[in-house]
């Protein structure tokens, strides 16, 4: 008995591994798919080891090589190779530190905003009736509100900080998840093994442990990875309307809201963060497309 | 037209709710005295104004006076503008309501030949082209777009002007910062369901009767791949005024949207509250609208 059980455990992992393997290669042959896992591990590591690859402090100012060029224009040196801002500081080093923090506000709110939105959707749709009313109705009033404009009000009563900027991400973009969930739910608990778990006395809690869940995660994980993307757009438009991150924090949409002043004069300082942002985003969306390809094939866009 | 009603009555609960989260962003959280008076202000000060306006008494008598105020059409002052708040907010809407049909123009010129071109020539040079630009005006953010239109064409050619409100050239650039991001979301709706429709039978007929290929494109395909694109976009109107903030923000263009920033950051909690509702209500609104048409022009829809 307990050979066979062995067995069977191995075969799995087998099988586990192969599933993994047959994932990367996957990955491999998606063109778009490899390019933006390669951008993403690429920003990931510029966010680690930002303090090792930038030349410069950040926030440091220097009022003596104010709005250099970039190297390749007259007057620009390779000490700045994308130039410097109004206050002298250096935009390639502010752009490597501008990845932290649009990595750890992109993926933070998410993670968040995931968790509200799988709780408050597996509850409306597994125990439906009144939880169902009230949880959805919430969602549509969320839903009525645009949410940059959500998010402004609340950042302004309660005041910008990076935790605050998190929360407020989080808490008001659940919705997408607890729609999906919902959905997902219903359809689940009315299929045949869900049926005989009940019927044989399985406890609520175990049979959304153990049978809802692992249904409803795939494409939980898809629209997730496509919520980065989004995030971090969100967070720059914060950040650019002076309610997200503040000074001396860096971020790549405060450096585009510096830069937009100086336009005529120093086009440098309002361009590189905005292609940091697309360039991060794009990454983000095409690995998140490939996972929808190979997770959940059955959603459509 | 019974789904109909029912969907309305539950709109309902959400106005009921959304007046709700209104009133704790705006009254609970913080301290909305303190933003009304000078810093210099004594207790005694503050303790008389909070007594006058009623923040002393228990929350959900305030809740109730307040919801009493809004159905009379009393939102409060524009202590920044020294006038009524609706007043304020109805008076920018139209700035806001052009530049939105603007930025729809745009997008509907861009999006339907492109959606249309990539669905037929599927797979081509031409289509790959076509989706990869869909994908890069997604992921860029607005705003930077709007800062780099402004100084390609504002700043370096001279074109247009770089901001404000003013003729036709003064609406061209925000239009088109608004309208690539629905553009790209517009292609690529127009395109998975023009994939869809080309595959039904009923064109396979159109094109055996031997119907030129341009008439069974236009005419079939197109007319029906138009019903869910049409359902989607009405939808998005809440992303749409989103948009509009940030827009009117890099373009100084004084609709709703720059308003509405401006009030969130010198805390002029009344102006905010009332452009919220009043958004609130409209995109309700056109959700509604956008189901009844769905479902007129697709009679297959059930109703469940």
């Amino acid at each position: 008995m307990t050979t066979t059980l062995e067995t069977s455990q191995s075969s799995l992992n087998r099988k586990k591994k192969g599933r993994f393997k047959s994932l990367f290669f996957r990955l491999l042959k998606s063109k778009t798919g490899f390019v933006g896992l390669i951008i993403v591990l690429a920003m990931t590591i510029m966010a680690i080891l930002a303090p090792y690859l930038a030349m410069y402090d950040p926030a440091k100012t220097n009022i003596m090589s104010r709005l250099l060029p970039p190297f390749w224009l007259e007057g620009g040196t390779m000490e700045h190779p994308l130039g410097t801002d109004n206050l002298g500081r250096d935009v390639l080093s502010r752009i490597i530190y501008g990845s932290r923090i649009s990595l750890l506000v992109g993926i933070s709110a998410v993670i968040l905003a995931g968790i509200i939105g799988m709780f408050f959707g597996l509850i409306a749709g597994y125990y439906g009736k009144l939880w169902d009313f009230i949880i959805m109705r919430t969602v549509d009033s969320f839903l009525a509100i645009p949410n940059i404009l959500f998010m402004l009000i609340i950042l302004a009563v309660l005041g910008p900080s990076v935790p605050t900027l998190i929360l407020v991400l989080g808490g008001t973009s659940w919705v997408v998840y607890a729609r999906m969930v919902r959905s997902e739910t219903l359809s689940v608990k009315e299929r045949d093994y869900v049926r005989s778990a009940r019927a044989i006395g399985a406890k609520n809690f175990r049979i959304i442990a153990k049978y809802v869940l692992p249904n409803v995660i795939s494409s939980f994980i898809v629209i997730a990875t496509l919520n980065v993307a989004s995030t971090i757009i969100l967070e720059a438009s914060l950040s650019f309307l002076g309610l997200g991150i503040q000074s001396p924090d860096v971020s790549w949409g405060l450096m585009l809201s510096d830069g937009r002043e100086y336009l005529a004069t120093s086009w440098w300082v309002a361009t590189f963060p905005g292609i940091a942002i697309t360039v991060t985003v794009l990454g983000v969306i095409f690995l998140g497309d490939w996972l929808r390809d190979v997770l959940d094939p059955k959603i459509k866009d | 037209m019974k789904y109909f009603l029912l969907n309305v009555l539950k709109t309902i609960p959400v106005l009921l709710l959304i007046t709700l989260i209104v009133f704790v962003l705006v009254r609970v959280t913080g301290d909305p005295v303190s933003m009304m008076l000078p810093e210099t202000a004594t207790d005694e000060e503050r303790e008389s104004l909070k007594e006058a306006l009623g923040f002393n008494e228990p929350l959900p008598v305030q809740y109730m006076k307040y919801l009493g105020d809004l159905v009379k059409g009393d939102f409060g002052e524009s202590f920044r503008y020294d006038m009524d708040a609706l007043d304020l907010v109805l008076e920018r809407l139209p700035a806001t309501f052009q530049l939105a049909i603007a930025s729809m123009i745009v997008a509907i010129i861009i999006s339907v030949p492109l959606g249309i071109l990539s669905a037929v020539k599927r797979n081509s040079f031409m289509d790959l082209f076509i989706t990869g630009g869909a994908v890069l005006g997604k992921a860029m953010p607005s705003f930077w777009l709007g800062i780099m239109l402004i100084l390609m064409f504002a700043v370096n050619l001279q074109l247009f002007p770089v901001s404000g409100k003013g003729g036709l050239m003064h609406l061209i650039l925000p239009a088109i910062t608004l309208g690539t991001g629905i553009a790209a979301e517009m292609t690529r709706l127009i395109r998975s369901s023009m994939l869809e429709i080309l595959g039904q039978d009923f064109i396979r007929t159109a094109r055996s009767k031997g119907l030129r290929e341009s008439i069974v494109v236009n005419k079939h395909a197109f007319r029906n791949a138009l019903i869910p694109v049409v359902t989607i976009m009405a939808l998005q109107t809440s992303t749409l005024i989103g948009g509009t903030l940030i827009t009117e923000t890099v373009f100084a263009w004084p609709g709703l949207g720059q308003l509405l920033v401006q009030a969130v950051n010198l805390r002029d909690m009344s102006v905010v509250q009332a452009a919220t509702l009043l958004i609130a209500v409209f995109v309700i609104l056109s959700n509604l609208i956008a189901d009844l048409i769905y479902r007129l022009l697709d009679p297959r829809i059930k109703y469940d």
